[in-house]
């Protein structure tokens, strides 16, 4: 629960449940969705191309289904012009899609207006945005940035750039060894100096889902700003940006199976209009003299240069697939129950350690771990040769590891996505034991 | 590279090093590590005459890091200085995909072995790491 001695506010009146450490407790629903069936798979071309593979590296980029790849086909097919200046149809109907585009983000993740959806190359560059444009507005030599150590490095380095530059402290929350914030910490680093608190919502080493709601009403209550990285939670969870409390949103489309090369930054339109842009020139300038240049307004204003419109166009088939063709709710529900049958399968195997919570549940969709005595990039080389896709190194999360004190700081790891099955899983557990049994005879 | 795992002699270099422990009396040592893998190790020789009487390794790594500073360390062992740099620099060629002649790869004997890693761009370092370390021992104590 909030400490309200510690926090003043005016919601303290009827404080929620913070929730931070609680997730560790009993009481948890068993899925009951089929996994054997897979009405999904036959939706992806690379897996008709590829059927022999068990893909379990979603967490670094899903697979787009065909919807998506005829999108993208047809941007160029049917309506390419570059988006903006062209005063002929063609161009105003590529303007028209991105608009299209920007209005569908700004609903699904309950921005106040479309204008907030800023589009970038990826979640690094809509982070970089906030750590290089909003940051220094309003950070003061003293002040205190306050990210997760399990943060991805996207939302890490930039903070690390920052504070060096601003003379701000980076202060980092230390989750129990299984990755849950304790009100405690949280309480014992957020305070008055803290001015941005940046978070993952949920970690792509561990899989568990931060406290973001709870965070910024702390944050908030001492004047700060909340950032979230929703590069794990958007594919796999609603998201509302409202809701959550968020003054920025940053995600990739490649993730939720968009192309690669469109990120988006959601924030609030007082903020981003106070912002100055990260890179200037084409397109993002109502007029230009000699020796002065005019912004355009939000969000043109940190869109300089031509922007992958195709791409654009096809991470809004993409986000239209993942939520009006399968929906969030059969998402989480088969991503539940995958990762419910994978980490029994994977409890049973006395070479495997789980790295982060035993409890399947804390994990959304990701699970790292390590074989005994078994470098994890050996473990996805043989794995590999099964036909099984799985991520072994750091997982731009070197301090995470470090602090864990994982061994030759690299672990393995496999995520899921609705496109999974049971057989995925199935390869995956046969493949350790093949990987057990090539080093141990 | 899938046959790697399945070669028994392979495997045994990296479950059962035979150039595996801190030598004596070094003449020479030099310390190389994979940022990116986590690997680490320190290569060390006894050079009497210009001949290496011995070659050791420790740290450690992934299996093809190790078995592949074992099966260097064995077959530089005996080799003057010019020949295990020559050895290595073959070696390293190889392993970034350049065709070698069958004599030189016969040169490399169970090094050869490793030629398929040049496919798999992310473990080309873990191979190579002892070799280059080798070579940037080696090539050191020239420019002295």
């Amino acid at each position: 629960m909030i400490d309200t001695e510690h926090v003043k506010c005016d919601t303290c009146t009827a404080p929620e449940p913070m929730e931070l450490d609680a997730s560790d407790e009993a009481s948890r629903g068993w899925p009951t969705v089929d996994i054997e069936t897979n009405p999904y798979k036959g939706q992806f071309p690379l897996f008709q191309q590829h059927p022999e593979i068990a893909f379990l590296d979603s967490a670094a980029t899903a697979q787009r289904p065909a919807c998506v790849l005829d999108a993208e086909r047809d941007f160029y097919q049917c309506m390419n012009a570059n988006p903006l200046r062209g005063l002929y149809s063609l161009s105003v109907e590529a303007t028209d899609a991105i608009a299209k585009v920007r209005q569908q983000i700004a609903d699904l993740i309950g921005a106040s207006q479309a204008n907030e959806v800023v589009f970038t190359r990826n979640t690094s560059e809509s982070l970089n945005l906030v750590a290089k444009s909003f940051a220094p507005t309003v950070l003061e030599p003293g002040d205190e940035v306050v990210i997760t150590i399990m943060e991805h490095h996207s939302n890490l380095i930039p903070w690390q750039q920052v504070c060096r530059e601003t003379g701000a402290k980076l202060v980092y929350l230390y989750p129990t060894k299984t990755g849950q914030l304790t009100t405690e910490e949280v309480l014992a680093k957020v305070g008055p100096k803290t001015k941005i608190l940046a978070v993952g919502q949920v970690s792509n080493v561990l899989g568990v889902e931060n406290p973001v709601k709870n965070l910024g009403k702390l944050v908030h209550k001492y004047g700060g700003y909340l950032v979230v990285d929703g590069a794990q939670s958007l594919p796999h969870m609603p998201v509302d940006v409202a809701d959550l409390g968020a003054d920025f949103f940053a995600f990739s489309a490649h993730k939720a199976m968009g192309p690669m090369g469109i990120g988006v930054l959601w924030g609030k339109m007082d903020l981003l209009n106070a912002m100055p842009p990260m890179l200037t020139g084409g397109e993002m300038i109502d007029s230009v003299t000699e020796q002065d240049a005019v912004w355009a307004p939000v969000p043109e204003k940190f869109e300089a240069g031509t922007q992958d419109a195709a791409g654009i166009f096809a991470t809004g088939a993409a986000l239209d697939y993942l939520v009006n063709t399968v929906g969030y709710e059969n998402i989480q529900a088969r991503e539940q129950a995958l990762v419910h049958y994978l980490m029994g399968e994977l409890m049973q195997l006395d070479f495997v350690q789980i790295i982060g919570s035993i409890y399947w549940d804390n994990h959304h969709g990701v699970v790292s771990f390590n074989v005994k005595g078994i470098h994890p990039h050996d473990v996805a080389s043989i794995m590999d040769m099964d036909g099984v896709c799985i991520r072994a190194g750091h997982h731009c999360a070197q301090p995470l590891l470090t602090w864990l004190g994982v061994e030759n700081l690299a672990c393995c790891r496999a995520s899921v996505a609705f496109y999974n099955d049971k057989a995925d899983i199935d390869k995956f557990i046969a493949g350790l034991h093949h990987v057990w049994s090539t080093f141990n005879g | 590279m899938g046959n790697l795992y399945t070669s028994t002699t392979f495997m045994e270099h990296n479950s059962h090093p035979d150039y595996k422990y801190e030598m004596d009396a070094p003449t020479h040592e030099h310390d190389g590590i994979n940022p990116s893998c986590g690997d680490e190790l320190t290569l060390q020789l006894r050079v009497e005459n210009n001949v290496i009487e011995e070659a050791s390794f420790t740290g450690h790594g992934c299996a093809i890091s190790q078995a592949s500073a074992d099966i260097m360390a064995d077959l530089i062992t005996g080799e003057t200085v010019e020949e295990a740099r020559r050895l290595a620099e073959l070696f390293l060629a190889m392993i970034r995909g350049e065709q070698l002649s069958e004599e030189d790869l016969e040169d490399l004997d169970e090094a050869a072995q490793l030629q398929d890693i040049s496919h798999m761009p992310a473990r080309v370092k873990c191979a190579e790491l002892a070799w280059r370390t080798l070579d940037g021992m080696l090539t050191g104590q020239n420019n002295q």
